[in-house]
């Protein structure tokens, strides 16, 4: 089957083997043109594999990769019109900053002169000229860091694949780089394929994400999608933190299941597809779409004790032991205290779902 | 309790042993050094500051003699060593950047086992071995076996060097378009290069230092220094010979001081 000219990359039924362990699964995505696409997940799920086989550093075992159209899945790393940023940059110990920058464009067949030209102006885009005759050894971890980019991008390659690239720094230079990442992206217009175990950089940084788990995707979506919308239980547990309760579908109707969760307890939510009455599934509720009351506001207010209340910040997280079942996180933000109150460790309240905010999952 | 960062000064005995180990491995050194600069015929009777050994050396009844195995340790030494050092930098790159092949682990062995193999086992041997195949004794089979003996000796250098450097580099030249060998000639070789250099200094001083090998394979008539100056220890040991070994105890000092600011400029670290 010809591959669609206008997707970046298209990967098709993809299988990597190592012996008698099986990396990768029969992955198929497509990524398309102008996308910053995210492969997320924890570490051995396949996701550095999958770009490096993009990038023609390991075999393909079975399947097809296409570059927008054409089959690169056999082509050595240096034909392939991708550029990668290394997780530990790879910048050449023995070469200045620039030399470094230019060696992609040198190797392209340009003049030295002109490869420098260019090294330059890139340099300038990452705000770096001033360091262009030093050595790497001589840059701190971010400026490293914006020269591995700078090095990749030289080249104009169609994809830029970028492998864990602000794992090494600090906090606070990772959420700049992360803006700074997005920007570029948006500048230069080159798919970008981002590859990291963190799932706020997915969120904050993605068009789209892929969520890999044990060599398959568990799901693929927006970050709204996958935030909201979890397909199942490891994405909805790997996403940010949520409540996964143990429940058992009571009765589905007009598109909503009553979901009964032990101690009498009973939460209304959308129903999906695949999942009917009778279903022992798992349910998932972000702590801040739950608000504590002192009195029930609705039929299925659920009655607790708070235990306790954790202070991180912009939010406080009360963790709530219902009457009879299970343990509840509660999430109010600072700035809404003003409509929501907060309870002191021991009081006896009720925690209201709001509504369509809980979400059944396939196992 | 012992103090867990305590002074190794402290400790009884710390500066006898070490004093003991300084100059049994050093005065015999200072000595020849000192007595190579001596007036005397005699070697033990100092007679004053001279500079007539050196000179006897260069011009004396043995300085042609003295001559010839110069150069011919030293041109020995110098094509061994090259020799070596390119032979060992393949091996380790298959060795090192090869991925697991099969015997690979019996190839490593293969590579270093000539460092534990008692030297006149592998003199005799070689010797042996130049008699069965009809190799005429002489210059060239005193290099030919210097070449396979300073292979491990290069090898060592530069396979440790080669681990240290991550293949993310070559990666990351393969992915900027450069060919497998351009990624080799331009981003491993440069980084390779203090470890080919130690092995190279390395190949070559083993190689001029050599006397048991060089004795059993080199024919009639071909010397190098050390067996040179081993035939003239035989009939009595004149003070020319302290300076002949002065002379190339400075040669070893160069070395190794070439080596050390080398692996001091190391561009990686």
């Amino acid at each position: 089957m010809p591959g669609n000219k206008t997707d970046a990359i298209d990967v098709r039924n993809a299988v990597k083997r190592y012996g008698d362990f099986t990396a990768l699964k029969r992955i198929s995505l497509t990524i398309k043109d102008n996308e910053f696409f995210t492969l997320l997940g924890p570490s051995g799920c396949g996701k550095t594999t999958l770009l490096r086989m993009i990038a023609g550093f390991e075999d393909v075992t079975e399947g097809e990769i296409l570059l927008f159209g054409d089959e690169i899945e056999s082509l050595p790393p240096h034909q392939r019109p991708v550029n990668t940023v290394f997780q530990n940059y790879a910048l050449f110990p023995h070469m200045t900053i620039l030399d470094n920058v230019a060696f992609g464009l040198e190797m392209r067949g340009k003049s030295k002169s002109a490869a420098r030209k260019r090294a330059g102006e890139m340099l300038e885009l990452v705000q770096l000229s001033q360091f262009a005759a030093r050595k790497p050894s001589q840059l701190s971890g971010g400026q490293q860091q914006r020269v591995a980019l700078a090095r990749a991008l030289a080249p104009q390659p169609k994809v830029l694949l970028l492998d864990e690239p602000l794992s090494a720094l600090d906090l606070k230079l990772r959420k700049q780089m992360q803006l700074e990442l997005k920007h570029l992206q948006r500048e230069t217009g080159i798919t970008f394929i981002f590859v990291t175990h963190d799932q706020e950089e997915a969120l904050t940084m993605s068009d789209r994400i892929a969520v890999m788990s044990a060599g398959e995707m568990q799901q693929l979506g927006t970050p709204t999608e996958i935030y909201e919308q979890p397909r199942n239980m490891f994405v909805a547990d790997f996403i940010g933190e949520t409540n996964l309760l143990e429940v058992s579908v009571d009765q589905v109707m007009n598109g909503r299941a009553v979901c009964h969760l032990g101690g009498g307890h009973a939460l209304t939510c959308n129903s999906v597809d695949g999942i009917g009455a009778g279903a022992k599934v798992h349910m998932s509720v972000r702590p801040e779409r739950l608000f504590m009351s002192d009195v029930p506001v609705e039929a299925e207010s659920l009655k607790g004790r708070v235990a306790e209340n954790i202070f991180v910040g912009t939010d406080i997280s009360t963790l709530v032991d219902l009457a009879e079942g299970p343990q509840f996180i509660v999430r109010t933000s600072n700035s809404d205290r003003g409509n929501k109150r907060i309870f002191e460790p021991g009081s006896e309240i009720f925690v209201n779902m709001e509504l369509g905010a809980g979400r059944l999952l396939m196992d | 309790m012992a103090h867990v960062n305590e002074n190794i000064k402290t400790y009884k005995g710390f500066r006898a042993i070490t004093l003991l180990c300084l100059v049994v491995l050093y005065a015999p050194l200072v000595i020849v050094t000192i007595y190579s600069f001596n007036a005397s015929q005699s070697i033990t009777n100092w007679e004053g500051l001279s500079f007539r050994w050196y000179a006897d050396v260069f011009t004396g009844p043995e300085s042609a003699k003295f001559k010839s195995a110069a150069f011919n340790s030293f041109t020995i030494a110098i094509m061994a060593a090259t020799a070596s050092t390119m032979i060992a930098t393949l091996a380790a790159t298959a060795m090192v950047r090869g991925g697991q092949f099969k015997m690979r682990t019996v190839s490593f062995g293969l590579i270093s086992l000539p460092l534990m193999v008692p030297e006149i086992v592998t003199a005799v041997a070689t010797l042996i071995f130049f008699n069965a195949i009809g190799f005429t004794r002489g210059y060239l089979t005193i290099l030919v076996a210097h070449v396979a003996f300073c292979i491990p000796f290069a090898y060592l250098p530069i396979s440790a060097r080669m681990q240290g450097i991550e293949d993310s580099f070559e990666q990351a030249a393969m992915d900027l378009y450069a060919t497998r060998r351009q990624a080799f000639t331009k981003i491993l070789m440069p980084l390779m290069a203090p470890g080919i250099i130690s092995g190279f200094l390395l190949a070559f001083i083993v190689s001029l230092d050599d006397f048991i090998i060089t004795n059993f394979v080199k024919g009639a008539g071909v010397e190098t220094l050390p067996t040179a100056i081993f035939g003239s220890v035989k009939q009595g040991i004149k003070p020319n010979i302290m300076a002949i070994s002065t002379m190339l105890l400075s040669v070893s000092i160069v070395m190794v001081t070439i080596s050390y600011f080398v692996s001091k400029s190391d561009s990686t670290k």
